[in-house]
């Protein structure tokens, strides 16, 4: 075990694990961190904590990290490289390593332009691939990118997420295998609604043998109306929903909308947990954690091994 | 060529009237190319002013001239000086550069910017400019299939394309042309895609935004004196 991570620790006793996510809040209180919290614990083996996600400003990532924590839970930090420079991001994970956290995952960040700064500047000093090279030079090496030593190696299990959906598909599977050489420990994947090219991804993703040097696990986001299937698959950056999907939803009533929508994540785990190569499952129920526990239920994901 | 847009009529108005005479000073060299502050744009603007003058009621005058370049020495002649000095300020229709210049030269007159310079850029239609450069001191395009994502790419990625990109568009707008998508096009075309496994390290900012005005410097071209100065 190269950390104390606790999806790392599972992942080697070859366990399927769950991971999830919590948004902090848009203020400085805490009840809304721990009121998610409550929600998800003994549901998931890990949580993720996003990082100002569409760049609306909100909580820090690594404080709410630690009010989770403090809960008992092994919080996955998020980190985006919009924000902050070379010099903020090392010292951040030397700062995160010392306040126990375990995992990181390394992400570009969405741009500025979504969110309620649109007139800020980005930094975009490293990118996410550089990031996940950082973390692990830090880490293995004890070196920071000036050169210099590092007293104290920050620990961190190294993440990063990708999009098997992306533009252009074909070179989807080699920009993975960057991350993995880069030394990136797992992946969390984009919400994934079209199951057909996921499995065209993995399959790429096996013939490269990437699958056993990084942990893949996959995403879901479960849908609350047809409505949000649709908003999904025309206003989200990269996300691929079949119009199939969208139909079967539109075909309940609006009422029953939000129950066909989990009945469609469970089915969606039940058969990503069947393709070779998937090592756990990421579920992002955005502002609807209360349906983790009840979705990771009936996939058959719980109880979950104790911490 | 560096690419600029006209400030907005009002904002250059208020500036106007708040003297008595002033000079609108265009450039013929790059806003000339792209149709913002050359000899043409000079006179739009005059008659703009002095039109807009006579319904506010604005009480200046305004005269005009343009030179060849703002940004070199040599293109402020005696005619221009005179021009300079006989008016109470001066409105430069040229870029960030020959602003700053033409202000150098003339520290007592008080000059304002007739344009937002925007970018390094070229035409790609009729109308219509578009960036290419960002001017960050280490050129890289060569490895990326002649397309800069420093200067193209939304979030100047090293490593692209990000998880944001849909059918080739940027994740920003479905206007912007995503540039990790034209760079991928362009290395299959030329059989170069492999390359791409490389991974790009954290490349060294230092040459495109450094402590003070960034210099070039030719040393064989140097007169004596400027060396020794700098010495």
């Amino acid at each position: 075990m190269k950390t104390k991570s606790n999806i790392e620790r599972l992942l080697e006793a070859g366990k399927f694990v769950v991971t999830s996510e919590c948004g902090p809040p848009r203020g400085s209180d805490t009840e809304v961190i721990r009121k998610k919290g409550e929600l998800l614990k003994g549901v998931v083996d890990a949580v993720n904590v996003t990082d100002n996600q569409t760049s609306i400003v909100r909580m820090s990532s690594l404080a709410s990290c630690l009010i989770l924590k403090e809960m008992g839970f092994d919080p996955i930090w998020q980190v985006v490289c919009r924000d902050r420079n070379r010099i903020a991001i090392q010292s951040d994970i030397l700062g995160a390593a010392a306040l126990g956290i375990n995992n990181i995952l390394c992400l570009s960040g969405d741009h500025q332009s979504f969110g309620d700064h649109p007139k800020a500047k980005n930094v975009y000093d490293i990118d996410s691939i550089q990031l996940i090279q950082t973390v692990k030079t830090l880490r293995d090496d004890g070196k920071f990118l000036g050169g210099d030593e590092v007293k104290g190696k920050p620990n961190l299990f190294i993440g990063a997420a990708e999009n098997p959906f992306g533009d252009p598909f074909e070179i989807r599977a080699m920009r993975l295998g960057k991350k993995v050489k880069a030394g990136c420990d797992f992946i969390q994947t984009q919400g994934i609604y079209n199951l057909e090219k996921f499995g065209k991804w993995m399959e790429m993703v096996r013939d490269l043998g990437l699958h056993e040097k990084c942990a893949i696990l996959a995403g879901v986001i479960p849908l609350k109306s047809a409505g949000m299937a649709k908003h999904m698959k025309k206003n989200v950056p990269g996300m691929d929903v079949p119009d199939s999907l969208i139909e079967r939803l539109s075909g309940v009533p609006k009422e029953k909308q939000a129950e066909e929508g989990i009945k469609i994540c469970v089915e969606m785990i039940q058969q990503l947990k069947e393709i070779k190569g998937v090592r756990g499952v990421h579920i992002m129920a955005i502002e609807w954690e209360q349906k983790v526990a009840e979705i990771a239920k009936a996939a058959g994901l719980s109880p979950r091994p104790q911490a | 060529m560096i690419v600029a847009k006209r400030k907005l009529f009002d904002d250059l108005y208020a500036k106007a009237s708040a003297h008595k005479k002033v000079l609108l000073l265009g450039c013929g060299t790059c806003v000339t190319v792209c149709m913002a502050g050359g000899e043409k744009e000079v006179d739009i603007l005059d008659s703009q002013l002095k039109l807009a003058a006579k319904e506010r009621g604005g009480d200046f005058e305004v005269t005009t001239h343009t030179i060849v370049r703002q940004c070199d020495d040599e293109f402020f002649n005696e005619e221009t000086s005179r021009k300079i000095a006989a008016a109470d300020a001066v409105i430069s229709l040229a870029c960030g550069v020959g602003i700053q210049f033409c202000s150098e030269k003339y520290p007592e007159k008080r000059v304002y910017a007739g344009v937002n310079t925007v970018f390094y850029g070229a035409t790609v239609e009729q109308g219509l400019w578009e960036e290419r450069c960002a001017g960050c001191g280490e050129c890289i395009v060569d490895k990326f299939s002649g397309i800069c994502p420093v200067a193209r790419c939304s979030k100047s990625l090293m490593n692209g394309p990000c998880g944001g990109a849909t059918n080739g568009k940027c994740e920003v707008s479905d206007e912007i042309d995503c540039a990790w998508a034209l760079i991928i096009k362009r290395m299959k075309e030329l059989g170069t895609l492999e390359e791409l496994s490389e991974i790009t390290p954290p490349r060294d900012w230092s040459t495109a935004r450094d402590g003070g005005p960034r210099r070039v410097v030719h040393e064989s071209l140097r007169l004596d004196e400027g060396a020794k100065k700098d010495s």
